[in-house]
């Protein structure tokens, strides 16, 4: 799973300090469940993010853990409170290991 | 859905009780809070079956409204920023991309998606929006040409399709394209399949009834290709057909085939009026 | 991923089988995750919120969003689907809320179930029947 995997994310590129402000994310990921069969009756093995971090300037908002009840192309909506200006990290840990990240940097103004 | 629903009201869906198991609701689809999309029109003069035309999206339950009131909580984006990666992308052996030809595509596209399908008087031929893409990619990109309805296909669509999204579908009908259009038109009212159902026996005379658990539409096309929850991705419309005309237990034709362009060109036009929606969200 | 309707049938059917048959054993999967994050603590009736829809049009992509003003983490359980966790949410410091929405895939009608553990350390359980309709028309 590890072409064509695309994170999008949303953050608003300013606030003010202490600023509770909403984040969206989406990736594009099949979340293979593993409870289905391909066409010849064989299991299709599990293949699916497991894990969603969120921090800034490397301190936590939010960690996630996924199971396959996760629909394709996971979605995960939440709040973060922005005590200064830096960044956000997010992580997406896929079952075969692969890693993506993405970064977003917000003003506080 | 509390917040979401709250978000939603904000950005003017406003749910109105109705009545019973019928009909389409009265809510307004705003997307982005910016672009207004008509979902209601008087239905275009050269349809006798209807007096309004409704789009999908009025069929549907709140919550799948809601996800196409958004582009970023609308999945088919991550189709549409794909293919803005490929519409830049030089492709093929004429080393030229999409770009090299058509610029910014939210400027040369706009209004494209609201007229096709419709007739090429270089080819001779009535066009659906799939075949003018692949017709670009061998002629002019000397590129392989997509799969009818590929993923690769239905994200190019879908991203053309945001160029005009809010205009008005204006489909033509008559000059070159009418004699294709009758013949959709004809389709349109055959009883096919081993249960005898045209495509008019549900999406005119029945929509907004119940058919199981699902709310009939009246099978617009103006938001295609759709986001199906369904199947978490984008769907073509000949898709569509052929799901609907399997249902009746019929053999199906092929998308791409002539007889799903003449239907597409008729079930486009039925639509004349509605705004552009394209990439929606379904159930 | 695409669930065609035989399959979602059989997992519907599957959740009824298992509703007859090994309903103990389902049932005991979904207690032993409680127990697993209570530490088999009693669960207080508020404290933690969980929305969603009354009616999914499909199972396969449902929007449903847990909140627990002040709570370290939320686990969030399926207690009809093949295998009932869903999602855990851990809360750090800099959480704006402890409120988070995501999608999630349900194989037909049945309860999902929020346990929050909050701020004190005490837990707080809720639940929401999500009624799951099968379309007209697979196609």
């Amino acid at each position: 799973m590890a072409t064509g995997v695309k994170p999008r994310v949303k953050v608003p590129g300013s606030a003010s300090a202490g600023e509770v402000i909403t984040i969206k994310t989406l990736i594009s990921h099949q979340m293979e469940s593993g409870q289905r069969k391909d066409s010849d009756g064989n299991k299709i093995p599990r293949s699916i993010i497991n894990r969603f971090t969120c921090e800034f300037n490397g301190q936590s908002v939010l960690d996630m853990t996924l199971e396959p009840a996760i629909s394709t192309n996971p979605y995960v909506e939440f709040q973060a409170t922005v005590p200064e200006t830096g960044e956000f990290k997010f992580t997406w840990y896929d079952d075969d290991g692969d890693v993506y990240e993405d970064s977003k940097p917000i003003t506080v103004g | 859905m509390l917040k979401r629903t709250t978000t939603a009201l904000a950005a003017g869906l406003i749910a109105v009780a109705t009545g019973g198991w019928a009909d389409p609701d009265e809510n307004q689809l705003v997307v982005n809070g910016d672009i207004e999309i008509t979902t209601q029109a008087a239905a275009p003069a050269h349809l006798e079956g209807l007096s309004e035309i409704y789009s999908g999206w009025r069929f549907r339950e709140v919550d799948t409204q809601a996800t196409q009131m958004d582009d970023f909580d609308n999945p088919a984006f991550l189709a549409v920023d794909a293919a803005q990666e490929v519409w830049n992308t030089v492709e093929g052996e004429a080393g030229k991309s999409c770009a090299t030809c058509h610029g910014d595509v939210m400027e040369s596209m706009k209004g494209v998606r609201a007229t096709y399908p419709k007739w090429n008087g270089e080819a001779e031929e009535v066009r659906t929006l799939a075949m003018q893409i692949n017709a670009c990619r061998t002629d002019n990109l000397d590129a392989d040409a997509y799969g009818y309805t590929s993923g690769d296909m239905t994200a190019m669509e879908a991203l053309i399709s945001v160029a005009s999204r809010g205009m008005p579908v204006d489909v033509a009908i008559d000059g070159p394209a009418q004699s294709m259009w009758e013949q959709g038109k004809e389709m349109y009212y055959t009883r096919y399949g081993q249960l005898e159902l045209s495509c008019a026996n549900c999406h005119e005379d029945n929509y907004g009834n119940y058919i199981r658990a699902d709310h009939l539409s009246q099978g617009q096309i103006n938001g295609f290709p759709v986001y199906r929850l369904k199947n978490t991705k984008l769907n073509a419309s000949h898709d569509r057909f052929k799901g609907c005309i399997r249902d009746t237990r019929a053999e199906t034709f092929k998308p791409g085939s002539p007889e799903f362009v003449a239907l597409e060109l008729y079930v486009a036009s039925r639509g004349n009026g509605l705004s552009v929606e394209a990439p929606s969200v379904r159930n | 991923m695409d669930f065609t309707r035989r399959e979602t049938l059989a997992l519907g059917a599957g959740a009824a089988l298992l509703s007859f048959l090994p309903f103990r054993a389902n049932a005991a999967a979904v207690d032993d995750l409680i127990a697993e994050f209570t530490g088999g603590a009693e669960m207080a009736d508020a404290g933690v919120e969980l929305n969603a829809p009354e009616i999914a049009e499909n199972g396969n992509t449902v929007p449903i969003e847990v909140s627990a003003p002040g709570a370290s983490a939320i686990l969030l359980l399926a207690a009809g689907n093949p295998t009932p966790p869903v999602a855990k949410f851990g809360f750090g410091p800099l959480a704006g809320s402890q409120t988070a929405s995501t999608r999630i895939r349900l194989a037909g009608t049945q309860e999902v179930i929020a346990i929050a553990q909050l701020g004190d350390g005490t837990f707080a359980r809720t639940s929401k029947t999500v009624k799951v309709t099968i379309g007209g028309c697979g196609g």
